[in-house]
């Protein structure tokens, strides 16, 4: 089981795109797996035949576990049955050891650092990214200088794997029991998750069973323990966007011709939080154990819907203290079509010190959040509505006018941060929106 | 919108600017009954009489020094250097007074020098130079320098509201052989915002000046490679726009920087340096400066053009970038 990820230990087997007894190619795709983090595919380290399959699909092992054994073509590799994808098999087949492909290590050895055999040079992205996806770059053909492995061929070696076929691939795990009528017949080849859920009530006339994903079992887990963690408490302001709107009208023209950035009011909203954190460090703080942790930086974590509605990521930007508007436009933008693509490195989604969330593009006007643990604060965006609004006209006296107006809610961890704090924040956050001034 | 020669959108800019505001002026040699060395100033003395398009004496020193003096009383002078070689009479005033003046006593100095500078017409060692890396160098002074008619215009209007010092540098090259469309409605364009003049997800070549353009062509020339550059334009070296540069860096991972100015202490060893610093883990090859030689312009045209980055320059080191 590759390293995914600095922070990720474990990883969910979620379909073997080749069985025992298939060829495989060098940097094929093998296999699917399932993290907290990320799903990819992973590409074969080595050359030869699938001699056995020694972690079965929808199990979850932890990182460096042996998951098959790959053995040169034409050894002999008793050819196993479609049965043998079960781990029994492996066994014997497992004494066929790595050295059997010379100079491609199993997928276990690539947590390691790379090997180095010397015959190239690794460019610190090529470095980075390969660290990253527990991929060894000296087993990836380089078509740069003198053979060396380029971002390029690195990013094509890890994006790509030759399209597995088409039925399989398109459907993962989940469809198979999507059958209409608990009578349909068993798809012929399909190979059931190791280990499904225990046995609770069985299922009624029309009911549909599916396994769960890998991210629906950690959005499930941490939902649960933040609520068993922190004292959730949240407060509302309504804040008059009436400048944003100006100023957005008057930079998305400019934003769009010359930085093809779309400056949405997502992009507003950030920018005066983090500004706004700063006088209020114990909103960006950390509850770790008997000490506060405050720190000068704020990565914000954006709560990005995945495109079915169906899960959910959020990825951090770092250090968004240093960001202007159009940097948090863009980075934002990236973000969210890296998170909606599945093309979001597993460092991406790590080390939020604060989030904000928007459900409301939906048109709801207030929620409750959910702090992303260990933070203390998650800020709620709502729909942005024209309502009836007092305000005060030149001579002083009040009048109803027509404004654009935003409930913005901060969900905040009560065991750190009291009410008059949070409230302040509010007050100065709404006091930084509704005098927005475009800096120059 | 009308198209506009670079030259055309200064001056302009420059008269909107006069009409616009009554504190700005002009000040300058042969800048009024002449029209200017290079006719910015075209028949703005007979439209804002000589009190605010003022001719001055053969001195640098007293043009900036009037300029710096004017301003502290509450004036938005726009002086022009016949070249900008000839700003370093005026250095001590400059860079002694104006830079330091609001940090000393807090009165701020916002006036705007006006500073045709670059080669490539043969005008040897004192009328070519690209000095605009040596004053980027010293806090308090701002630097801008627009690579196309538009910017030019907007630029030269953030400038004049700027309440800093502001080196404009107009590139003589470009003058009369860049086109391009000009709002007619005053408009300003922020200082610190880089402008991608050629998207491009393979290499980026971060630039400015006269050097957007021959950038431009050798990243069209690197297209029947199958190379896609991007151009990047500082269009202001201070403040410059970090931000912009690195995302590029960690979007294509591979760099050129490029400018007319010589190469050692140029401004593209500032960008190399930050780019080493903040995104060293995002580069797939080592980082490439293309930049004059360290010698004065030379007056020769083999020379000078031997001297100045060329296209097929530009067009080699893209290709060593895309091959590594």
């Amino acid at each position: 089981m590759p390293q995914m990820g600095v922070s990720v230990s474990e990883g969910t087997v979620t379909k073997w795109l080749k069985q025992p007894g298939e060829a495989v190619a060098l940097d094929e795709a093998l296999l699917e797996i399932s993290t907290d983090k990320v799903d990819t595919e992973v590409p074969s380290p080595g050359e030869g035949i699938v001699a056995g399959i020694l972690v079965g699909e929808g199990e979850t092992v932890e990182v460096g576990t042996v998951l098959a054994v790959i053995a040169p073509a034409g050894s002999a590799v008793p050819e196993p049955t479609p049965e043998a994808v079960a781990p029994v098999a492996a066994v014997e087949a497992a004494v066929v050891p790595a050295a059997a492909t010379p100079g491609s290590p199993l997928p276990a050895a690539a947590a390691a650092p790379p090997s180095g055999n010397g015959r190239t040079f690794v460019s610190p992205v090529v470095a980075r990214i390969a660290s990253e996806h527990g991929v060894d770059p000296t087993s990836i053909p380089g078509t740069g200088t003198g053979g060396r492995v380029t971002k390029k061929d690195i990013l094509a070696h890890i994006e790509s794997g030759p399209p597995a076929p088409a039925p399989a691939a398109a459907a993962p795990l989940p469809s198979a029991p999507v059958a209409p009528t608990p009578a349909a017949p068993a798809p012929p080849a399909a190979v059931r998750p190791a280990a499904p859920a225990p046995a609770a009530a069985p299922l009624q006339q029309g009911e549909v069973e599916e396994p769960m994903t890998a991210m629906r079992r950690g959005v499930m887990e941490h939902m649960r323990r933040s609520l068993d963690t922190s004292a959730h408490v949240t407060s509302a302001i309504e804040v008059d966007l009436s400048k944003i709107v100006a100023a957005r009208e008057r930079l998305k023209q400019e934003y769009q011709a010359a930085y093809g950035v779309n400056p949405t009011y997502l992009a507003f909203v950030p920018h005066a939080t983090v500004e706004t954190l700063r006088d209020y460090p114990w909103i960006n703080a950390e509850l770790r154990g008997e000490s506060i942790v405050t720190r000068p930086f704020v990565n914000l974590g954006i709560a990005v819907a995945l495109e079915d509605g169906k899960g959910l990521i959020v990825p951090v930007i770092r250090n968004a203290q240093d960001l202007n508007l159009l940097g948090m436009a863009r980075a934002i933008a990236d973000l969210a079509t890296r998170a909606r693509t599945k093309k979001l490195l597993p460092d991406d989604v790590q080390g939020g010190t604060f989030t904000i969330t928007n459900p409301g593009g939906f048109g709801t006007f207030h929620g409750t959040p959910i702090i992303s643990q260990p933070q203390v604060g998650i800020l709620g965006t709502y729909a942005l509505v024209k309502r009836p609004w007092v305000v005060q006209d030149e001579l002083g006296q009040d009048v109803i006018a027509i404004r654009p107006l935003m409930n913005v809610t901060l969900t905040y961890d009560h065991r750190l941060v009291d009410g008059a704090y949070s409230g302040g924040f509010l007050r100065d956050l709404r006091e930084r929106l509704e005098n927005w001034e475009q800096p120059e | 919108m009308p198209e506009k020669t670079y030259l055309q959108a200064i001056s302009d800019g420059l008269r909107q600017e006069l009409r616009h505001d009554p504190r700005v002026f002009v000040l300058g040699e042969d800048v009024g009954v002449y029209g200017g060395a290079f006719k910015v100033t075209q028949g703005f003395q007979e439209e804002f009489g000589p009190w605010r398009v003022i001719d001055m004496p053969l001195s640098e020193t007293a043009i900036v020094a009037g300029a710096t003096g004017a301003a502290l009383m509450g004036l938005r002078p726009v002086a022009e250097m016949q070249f900008a070689d000839f700003v370093s009479c005026a250095w001590d005033h400059l860079v002694t007074v104006a830079a330091k003046q609001h940090y000393r006593a807090g009165t701020p100095v916002p006036i705007v020098l006006r500073l045709p500078s670059g080669g490539g017409f043969s005008g040897g060692p004192f009328h070519s130079q690209s000095p605009e890396s040596s004053f980027a160098h010293i806090p308090g002074l701002k630097i801008v320098c627009p690579s196309t008619p538009a910017d030019a215009k907007g630029l030269l209007v953030s400038a004049i509201e700027d309440a800093n010092p502001v080196l404009y540098f107009e590139h003589k090259h470009l003058y009369r052989r860049i086109k391009g469309e000009v709002p007619d409605e005053r408009y300003a364009i922020p200082f610190g915002r880089a402008r991608t003049h050629r998207a491009g997800d393979d290499i980026v070549v971060v630039t400015w000046g006269a050097m957007v353009h021959t950038a431009n062509e050798a990243a069209e020339a690197l297209e029947q490679d199958d190379v896609w550059v991007e151009v990047l334009d500082l269009r202001t070296l201070i403040p410059w726009d970090r931000a912009a540069v690195l995302e590029a860096v960690r979007r294509t991972s591979k760099v050129l920087v490029l400018h007319e100015d010589t190469r050692t202490g140029g401004f593209g060893a500032e960008i190399a340096a930050t780019i080493a610093e903040e995104a060293f883990e995002h580069l797939d090859a080592p980082l490439k400066r293309i930049a004059a030689p360290d010698t004065p312009v030379p007056f020769s045209p083999p020379l000078e053009r031997a001297f100045i980055p060329q296209v097929d320059d530009v067009v080699a080191g893209l290709r060593e970038l895309a091959a590594y």
